[in-house]
Parts: structure tokens; sequence; C-alpha cells
């Protein structure tokens, strides 16, 4: 990771974003409302920033995404580790989450805000969604890969339930359970604009929607690499957060 | 009665609608404190054998009683040695070795002190803060055998436990193993295909073959420990060993004038 972001990796990379799109503002006939310069956008930046609005949008999207992420994380790898443990069960389950799993978060939008109104509530099942069955599945499937030597020792030595699956299951599980997560990590960022865009009234999404609205394109679009740069920085933050653990746990990589 | 009880012992598996005999009519005895080495190629059913002893896969003909008692379940009475070590990856040796205390519910402390001993009884106290991905095969067996006596079974069951290390790692091993042996007085159940090690560490040979997996005999190793692998004596029972599993060979010996 140290190596990707190197600073001067980081520096030339968005100098050519920046460049292609300065170049793009320059050869094309829209008007500058429409689609404004690298420069208006980063000016709006400072006027979003300034008036508080950004922090405010920050904070009230970073909450949804702590709750329905973290919501998603922890009942998905229970889940996970119970059914994983219980493969007849699992038999019966299996067939109704791979219905459920290929249905985009987005579709259930609707439905969600029918039941819920706009708010908080729409954008936090959305992620939750979208995290909940790439977590449940890898646990699930971690949980089945064990290798059968640790139960047998833990048979010898008289380890029974519930301390099996928290000495020997979610350990032995837990490289893969650890992926996972890292990776429901940024689709469930990728969902919660879209949850905001629909069903709410406050935060990174519905920015976005209101500068629309406004015909603000320099908010629009200074929204829009806020949002990257929260993602790229979460990313980062669970990858050493993923690494540290791995390596806490001794595990063979 | 033995100790280990062992009659008409037999296993048969269905696969795809055959039935396929892993063992049959095995009759053993075996007495405490015994080192027994249970010897033959692959497909014997030694180590079906064990396993039924061990209590992780049940026979379905005959009965075991260890102790007079029907063997249904493992138990920490009596402790299985794998041949890929089966150390918990996460835990370093020093919790690798608490494993079997902490079910017992000896308080931490006084899991501290026996896991120490142990560790110094296979001399690996240097390394209990070590992770098992940093020890070698040689030294994460060790750890596997401090583990087992941890928890002062009465029997130790070793499946082919230094199968996967090299041939002067595996004879040192031996010759710990023999010590400890002395010092703790375990029964121990020891599978191998190696007819050396057998020679080099059992009381009692019991060799099987397979289709069906079954005992051919049981031969008592006249020796003593410690033993000299270059002995005459250790390889004339080597050599009846060969001589049971059919594998010398008819030598013609041709002189010519």
């Amino acid at each position: 990771m140290k190596k990707i972001l190197s600073f001067r990796y980081v520096v030339v990379s968005i100098l050519i974003l920046i460049g292609i799109w300065e170049i793009l503002f320059l050869v094309n006939d829209y008007s500058e409302a429409l689609f404004p310069s690298p420069f208006m956008a980063f000016k709006a930046l400072i006027e979003m920033i300034v008036s508080g609005q950004l922090l405010e949008s920050i904070i009230t999207s970073m909450g949804r995404f702590v709750i329905g992420y973290g919501l998603s994380v922890i009942v998905a790898v229970i889940l996970g580790l119970i059914l994983g443990s219980l493969p007849g069960a699992f038999k019966y389950i299996n067939p109704t989450l791979q219905l459920l799993r290929p249905i985009s978060p987005t579709a259930w939008m609707p439905f969600v805000v029918l039941l819920f109104g706009i708010g908080d509530l729409p954008a936090i099942v959305i992620i939750f969604i979208a995290a909940f069955f790439p977590v449940l599945l890898s646990t699930v499937s971690a949980v089945m890969k064990i290798d059968d030597i640790y139960f047998r020792v833990s048979e010898n030595f008289g380890i029974k339930q519930p301390q099996l699956i928290w000495k020997v299951i979610l350990p032995a599980a837990f490289p893969g359970i650890a992926n996972s997560i890292h990776l429901a990590l940024g689709s469930a960022w990728i969902f919660l604009v879209a949850g905001e865009m629909v069903g709410a009234q406050s935060g990174l999404g519905y920015q976005i929607i209101d500068a629309r609205n406004n015909v603000r394109a320099d908010i629009l679009l200074a929204t829009i690499l806020v949002i990257g740069l929260i993602g790229l920085l979460l990313d980062f933050l669970i990858g050493a957060l993923e690494k540290k653990i791995l390596k806490a746990w001794g595990g063979e990589q | 009665m033995s100790y280990i009880h062992i009659e008409n012992a037999g296993k048969t598996f269905k696969e795809n609608g055959q039935e396929f005999t892993a063992l049959l009519d095995v009759n053993l005895d075996i007495e405490k404190g015994e080192f027994i080495c249970l010897l033959g190629p692959s497909g014997c059913g030694k180590s079906t054998l064990l396993n039924a002893i061990a209590g992780f896969d049940l026979v379905n003909k005959g009965s075991i009683k260890i102790d007079g008692k029907e063997v249904a379940a493992p138990s920490d009475r009596n402790v299985t040695i794998f041949q890929n070590y089966g150390l918990l990856p996460w835990r370093t040796v020093i919790k690798n070795v608490e494993l079997g205390l902490e079910a017992k519910k000896i308080d931490k402390a006084k899991r501290r002190e026996i896991a120490k001993k142990y560790l110094g009884l296979v001399k690996l106290e240097k390394f209990e803060n070590s992770f098992p991905r940093q020890l070698s095969g040689g030294m994460k067996q060790r750890v596997a055998i401090a583990r087992a006596l941890a928890v002062e079974p009465d029997i130790v069951f070793m499946d082919e436990p230094f199968g996967a290390l090299d041939a002067i790692t595996r004879m040192k091993l031996q010759d710990d193993i023999l010590e400890i042996c002395k010092n703790e007085k375990k029964t121990i159940i020891f599978v191998t295909h190696d007819i050396e090690e057998a020679v080099y560490l059992a009381d009692r040979i019991v060799i099987m073959t397979p289709n069906p997996g079954k005992v051919k005999s049981v031969i008592t190793v006249p020796l003593h420990h410690l033993r000299d692998r270059t002995s005459g004596d250790f390889l004339l029972v080597r050599d009846k060993i060969f001589d049971l599993l059919n594998m010398k060979t008819e030598e013609l010996i041709e002189y010519t004038i």
C-alpha cells in the first residue's frame, strides 16, 4: 500500500487527471455552468468547506455508513459462523441467498422508502444490503473450508460449543472473513451515495442531487471528488487494519 | 483383562454403493506403559485402527475397550498427535500448549506454569512467544508433543508424527520421544510405515497388511532402549519384518569359477 500511494505517484496521477479534465474543459462547447474547470470545482470545494456545508454532509454520511456497514458486518459474520457450522441447515438457506444476492441494493430502494419514508433509514438499509451478502457468503465458505484437523484437536481436548466458535472457528476462518469485510467496504461506500440520492435529504449523495437542482455543476464535481477521496481513505484504513490483525493472528500469509 | 482390549474389531465403509472393508477382525491387547507401533503400507488400516481406538471414527464391528470401558468418543485422557501437527496458527507456541488446559478450567497462572514446564521438556522454552509459522517442522511437532503431554494423558496416539520431517530431524525426535516416554511412562500407540522407525521405538510391532486391512502378526522387539540402529540385533528384527511383509526378493546367486 505504501508503495502504491507513494507521494510521487499520487501527485503525478492526480496531475494527469486534472490535465485531462482541463483539456476537456477547453475543447468542449458546453457552458461553464454545465462543465466547470478543475479550478472552478476547487473554488466550489473551498466555498463548501468555508460554509461548513461539506463537513456537515460528511458527518451525516459517515454516520449512516458506520451504522449500516458496521451492523451488516456484525450480523453477517455471526450468521455466517452459525450457518457455516451447520452445513445441513445452510443447504436450505443457500438457494434463497443466491436468489437475493444478485439483486442490486438500489432495486430495494423504492420499497424501503415506501416503508420507512425519506431519512436516515433508507441509506442505512441499502448499505446494510450491499455489505451483507458478500460478507455472509464468504464467512460461510471460510468456515466450511476450515481444516478438519482443528476440529479433531478441539474435540480431543474437549473444547465444545460455544467456546469452539470463539477459540477455533472464528480465528481459523478469519483471514477469509477479513478479506470479504475489506471488499464489502468498497461496495457499501458506493451504495451509500445511491441511497442518499434517492432516500435522503442530507449527506453527500443528496448534495449531488441538490447541486444538480441548483445547476451548480462545480459543487457537484467537487462533491464527487470528495466521495472518491473518502472512499480511498476508508479503503486504506481498513487495509492497514486488516494487515495488522492478520499479523497479530499469526496468519500463514 | 488388559488395558486396551480390541476384540474382532472391523470397519466397513460404503462408497458409491460398494462396501469397502478398511479393517477386518483385529484382535489385540495392549498393556499400560507399552510402546506399540502399528506398521504397514498405506491402505492397511493402521490409521483407521488408531482413529478407532482414539475415538474419532469408531469401528462398526467388534469392540474396543480402554480400561474396561467401550470407546465412544475422543477424550483428553488419550491425546492424538497428527502428522501435520494441528497447531493453531493464530496462537503463540505457549498459547497452543495451553489449549488443552483451558478446557479443563485450570486458572491462568497455573496454565502458564504447566505449559512452561512441558515446553522445557521438549526444549522449546525460548520459543514460547513465537508463532508456529516461525518454527521448523521438527519444532512444530515438539510443540504438539508438549501440548499433548500438558493435559497428562494416559495414552498418546501418534499418527505418522514424523512423516513430514527430514530423516535427520526424524531420528532426533525419535530419541526425544523415547526419552520422554521413559520419564513420563505413557502408553503410546504409534502409526508408521517406516520399518526402522518401528524397530527403533516399539516394545511390540503390530504388522498390518492391506486389502482388507488386517493384522498380519505382532512381534515383540527383544531390544532395550536406547537402541543402536546399526547393531546386529537391530538388523535381525528389521529383517524379520521385511520377511513378514514379503519384501525380500529371492536372490539367485550365481557362482562362476
